[in-house]
């Protein structure tokens, strides 16, 4: 990979890089997922990464993360080398995110979802939950009330004290996002939020990553709702076959030669990829799933 | 490489299942459950989002979870020397209660944790022969032996537990089972341990000035009242809330910051203290153990006890617990017919009802979660 | 140590890893192919010794006392169908509509579905021991001063071609790709036309088979059974298994003769009756070192 591709960012000024991918490698067998990533997120900005499927961008998210290791590269969270961790400490350490496939804990109320997420805070030994004392008593309270926060927070409506599994499908992908919010992380990985949302979804799904973001919470967002993903990202990172293949403003991104070259190869729906990434202005309306577009 | 477009995440409902294989006219079993279940480790009961019924809650199931049943309860067992004091009533009834306690340790490890565990009765053995020894061969008090037998519970847990928490669930259950047949087999073999004799002559706790079985009974029903409360009241917690995200599917605990390993640890530490601590009342109760006591037979009763009554939920254990303890006083000389049928019924059990007779209640009651009264402008406050 | 006692010590391993090995292929097969942990695969060798002990019974006047090799064979044979058909039967009625259940029920299913073999066999044949209607000579030879009875040549002898005759069946027939195919990627062989369900049912029968003809060669070897018989066996089949890397066949087979040689060697300096602590100990031990097994690979799970 192309070395300087880390300097592109406009206003990164080194100090403030919170996470840090270096030359990341991930392979399976004979599949490199991951091949040589580099790029840098910023505090508080949002960033997308797009690429065709199969582009490496969950196994990207899964090497930050914690869930893979890499092969190759180092990643660094401000500045303290996390290749290699557990998943837990990457967490704990304020690094929050949500799955492709839902990953809620079905069986338990929603209320108790949201509570995983502030479960390294609450503050409770064993000996207080068998002998109820004030603290327990307390810290349930407030663990409570914060999780009916969060849960406002990202507009959720349906019944909380019941199964998560029987809210409809809408409504669990926002309390998949309260769960990681209530981590409070610094920086938050959403991985295709948007899939399987209808155009009103989407929508209240836009207005929610801004809010996100104006917590001061980095987002970093794997979509492939283009229209999506152009109106809320401040920068732009394309994989193809596990490399880096280009990292801009959505401006760059747009117009980058590349990225359509990517795109036109990798699909047969190639018109509408084309348009998909170079006809979309950033104040369009998006909501156009794929093969929608004229 | 994939890239087609079966990857797209999918509704959790049940035409995902048609949508993945529009061709596949009459899609396998095998195959939508490879699609539910995703090819993820998806943790043991981590069944991804079935859409699952709603489940009702019974009148019954409300009843026996009501805190003033519990009350009851432990009234009437505290009050049955009274209405029935022959000797047997007092020995059946005291071992039923010993196998509660197991039951709902076991609960803690398999229902609330969602870890198969088919050697428990080794701790049971554990707390049973460390109890015994000390008291017989060195002259403890039964009291002062406890200590000793907490440590040498967590150690068990530790020693089984260490190797294996960190691979699939389904190796935790064969281990598990083979460290059952480690223990039994080790007291066989020990000179210490009494070999296949075991060790008889184990004092009790005093008789206080009442009959010595009674006293015993009243001893026991005391301890297991507050083992049952602290197993309900641990798994309502914190930690039981981390059991349950694990068992419920280990990344996205992870991705929550729950160190998986610590929290399964604590559900299997805590599950060997209960048992270590039955094995003591049980040494107790008996005066006299030996290795066949702790065989793989048991292990299998007290996991059918907990599945019986509906794993995680303690109201649902305990009930099951006592309907296994006291079924072969009510069907006596027909052991292996029992047996042959608590095998069919634990198939039947999880195709049909896996939750048990006593499920457990997902739903929190509002008014048990009070909530302040918030305004719209409140979301602005968030932490 | 002298020679010839060495020698004799790898024989006895030899031998009783052949049965491991019958019984762990069965185990590791299914595994493969749908991740079931089958905790009933050793009743099914219980069951086959039953099934062996039902027919010489019957057969007992016209056999006579002394069996030839050659009617154990057609014995064994019988009895595999048998035992073959239970595990298909076992399959259909217990783990089939568990397929997308969450692992712990199928796993206490499995559990479930062990207890009702022995304890129906329990009830149905009394819970004490049975003994072989007939019994095998113990004529044996000699080689490098090492002792081998003629039977136990024979029974090593059809437990190899019984391994090579499912490796063959494994790697070279279309059911056989299907099976491995299936372990890969369950759901493209569904769009590819593949029936999984009967390849499933097909992997039941071929594995329990496996186990019915060890349950018979058991029966004629020892002259006792039991209906608890295949508990033990079933736990040491499962520590073959995760020896020589679960899912993988040869894997099982090398698994088994390792574990073989370690009880024989570890039997001989422990005593016998630590042998069963001493496999399980190193099931436990072979977990924490190297899970994968010794022919098993690393493979990261998807998240
Ligand atoms: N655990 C794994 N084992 C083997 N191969 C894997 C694993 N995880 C991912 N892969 C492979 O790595 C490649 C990248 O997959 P990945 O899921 O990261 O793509 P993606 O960009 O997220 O695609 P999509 O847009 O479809 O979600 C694919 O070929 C996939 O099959
Ligand atoms: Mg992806």
């Amino acid at each position: 990979m192309t070395a300087p591709a880390r300097i592109r960012t406009g206003s990164g000024e080194k100090a403030s890089w919170l996470l840090e991918v270096d030359a990341m490698t991930v392979a399976f067998g004979g599949v490199t997922a991951v091949d040589g990533l580099t790029f840098v997120v910023n505090e508080g900005e949002v960033l997308s990464v797009i690429g065709p499927n199969g582009a490496g961008k969950t196994s990207a998210f899964n090497c930050i993360t914690g869930f893979y290791k890499p092969t190759g590269g180092r990643v660094r969270l401000d500045g303290t080398d996390i290749t290699g961790m557990r998943p837990a400490r990457i967490a704990a350490m304020g690094v929050a995110r949500t799955f492709q496939n839902l990953r809620l804990f079905g069986e338990l109320s929603v209320l108790d979802n949201v509570r995983a997420g502030m479960h390294v805070r609450i503050k409770q030994s064993a000996f207080d939950a068998i002998l109820h004392t004030p603290r327990y008593h307390r810290s349930e309270q407030e663990a409570t009330d914060e999780a009916n926060r969060w849960l406002d927070f990202v507009g959720s409506r349906g019944n909380r004290y019941n199964e998560v599994r029987n809210l409809p499908y809408g409504e669990q992908r926002r309390v998949e996002i309260a769960r990681a919010l209530a981590r409070e992380p610094r920086m938050l990985l959403l991985d295709e939020p948007a899939a399987g949302l209808n155009h009103n979804e989407k929508e209240q799904l836009l207005d929610l990553l801004r809010r996100i973001s104006d917590l001061g919470t980095a987002v970093v967002l794997i979509e492939h709702d283009m229209g999506l993903v152009m109106q809320v990202s401040e920068r732009i990172v394309v994989l193809n076959y596990g490399k880096e293949i280009a990292d801009g403003t959505p401006t760059q991104i747009r117009s980058n030669p590349a990225v359509i070259e990517a795109y036109l190869g990798a699909g047969d729906d190639v018109e509408e990829e084309a348009e998909k990434i170079a006809g979309l202005s950033d104040d369009q309306v998006f909501g156009q799933g794929e093969g929608e577009q004229a | 490489m994939s890239t087609d477009r079966t990857n797209r995440p999918e509704q959790p409902n049940a035409s995902a299942t048609n949508r993945t294989a529009p061709d596949a006219v009459d899609a396998s079993a095998f195959v939508n459950a490879v699609d539910n279940r995703g090819d993820t480790k998806v943790a043991l009961a981590g069944s991804g989002l079935a859409p699952g019924k709603p489940r009702k809650v019974s009148p019954v199931s409300r009843l026996i979870s009501h805190p003033w049943f519990g009350l009851v309860i432990v009234a009437l067992a505290v009050a049955l020397p009274f209405i029935d004091s022959r000797a047997y009533t007092i020995r059946i009834s005291t071992d039923a209660l010993i196998f509660v306690m197991l039951a709902v340790g076991l609960n803690i490890v398999v229902g609330y944790c969602g870890l198969l565990d088919l050697g428990y009765a080794a701790f049971f053995a554990i707390g049973a022969y460390t109890s015994g020894v000390l008291t017989t061969t060195f002259g403890w008090p039964v009291i002062a032996t406890i200590p000793c037998v907490v440590v040498a519970a967590v150690i068990g847990g530790l020693l089984i537990g260490g190797p294996t928490l960190r691979l699939r669930s389904d190796y935790l259950a064969i281990v598990t089972l083979g460290f059952g047949e480690i223990v039994r087999i080790t007291a066989n073999n020990l000179e210490f341990t009494g070999g296949p004799n075991g060790v008889f002559g184990i004092p009790d706790f005093g008789d206080f000035g009442l009959r010595a079985d009674i006293a015993t009974y009243w001893i026991v029903t005391v301890v297991v009242a507050l083992a049952v409360l602290a197993s309900a009241r641990l798994g309502r917690g914190r930690l039981g809330r981390a059991w349950r995200f694990v068992r419920e599917d280990e990344d996205a605990a992870e991705a929550m910051g729950i160190h998986t390993y610590k929290v399964k640890f604590a559900a299997y530490v805590t599950g060997a203290i209960f048992g270590g601590l039955a094995g003591v009342l049980f040494a107790v109760h008996q005066t006299a153990i030996s290795p066949p006591s702790f065989n793989f037979l048991y292990s299998a009763l007290i996991l059918m006890a907990v599945v019986l009554g509906g794993m995680g939920s303690t109201p649902g254990v305990v009930v099951g617990a006592v309907i296994i303890a006291l079924l072969p006083e009510l069907l006596r000389g027909v052991e292996n017919w029992r047996y042959f049928v608590f095998g069919v019924l634990l198939i039947v059990l999880m195709i049909f009802r896996p939750q048990g007779i006593w499920p457990h209640r997902v739903g929190e009651t509002p008014a048990k979660v009070r909530r302040k009264p918030m305004r719209e402008d409140d979301v602005e406050v968030v932490p | 140590m002298d020679l010839e006692y060495l020698l004799q010590l790898i024989l006895n391993g030899l031998f009783v890893g052949s049965f491991y090995g019958l019984v762990a292929l069965g185990y590791s097969m299914v595994y493969g192919i749908i991740k079931l942990l089958n905790f009933a695969h050793g009743d099914i060798y219980m069951l086959g010794a039953f099934s062996g002990y039902t027919l010489l019974t019957i057969g007992a006047g016209v056999i006579g006392g002394q069996a030839s090799i050659i009617v154990l064979v057609v014995i064994m044979l019988i009895a595999m169908v048998l035992t073959g058909t239970i595990g298909l039967i076992l399959e259909r009625v217990a783990y089939r509509p568990l397929r997308s259940a969450p692992r712990l029920s199928v796993l206490i299913t499995a559990v479930g579905a062990s207890f009702a073999l022995e304890y129906g066999i329990a009830v149905s044949f009394g819970p004490n021991p049975r003994v072989y209607p007939v019994g095998l000579g113990n004529e044996s030879f000699t080689i490098f001063g090492a002792r081998l009875t003629y039977a136990q040549l024979a029974m090593m002898l059809i437990a190899v071609a019984l391994m090579v005759g499912l490796d063959q069946i494994v790697r070279r027939t279309r059911s056989g790709r299907a099976m491995r195919a299936i372990s890969q990627d369950p759901k493209a062989c569904l769009l590819m036309g593949i029936n999984v369900d009967s390849v499933i049912s097909r992997t039941f029968f071929v594995g329990s088979a496996l186990a019915g003809a060890a349950g018979v060669m058991s029966g004629a070897y020892y002259g006792k059974i039991d209906f608890l018989m295949g508990f033990i066996i079933g736990l040491k089949a499962f520590t073959a298994a995760v020896i020589g890397g679960i899912g993988n066949l040869r894997g099982a087979v090398l698994g088994a003769i390792v574990l073989g040689l370690l009880e024989s060697f570890g039997t001989a300096w422990l005593g016998s009756e630590w042998r069963d602590v001493f496999a399980f100990g190193f099931l436990i031990l072979f977990l924490t070192v190297r899970p994968t097994g010794l022919l098993g690979e690393r493979v990261t799970e998807r998240v």
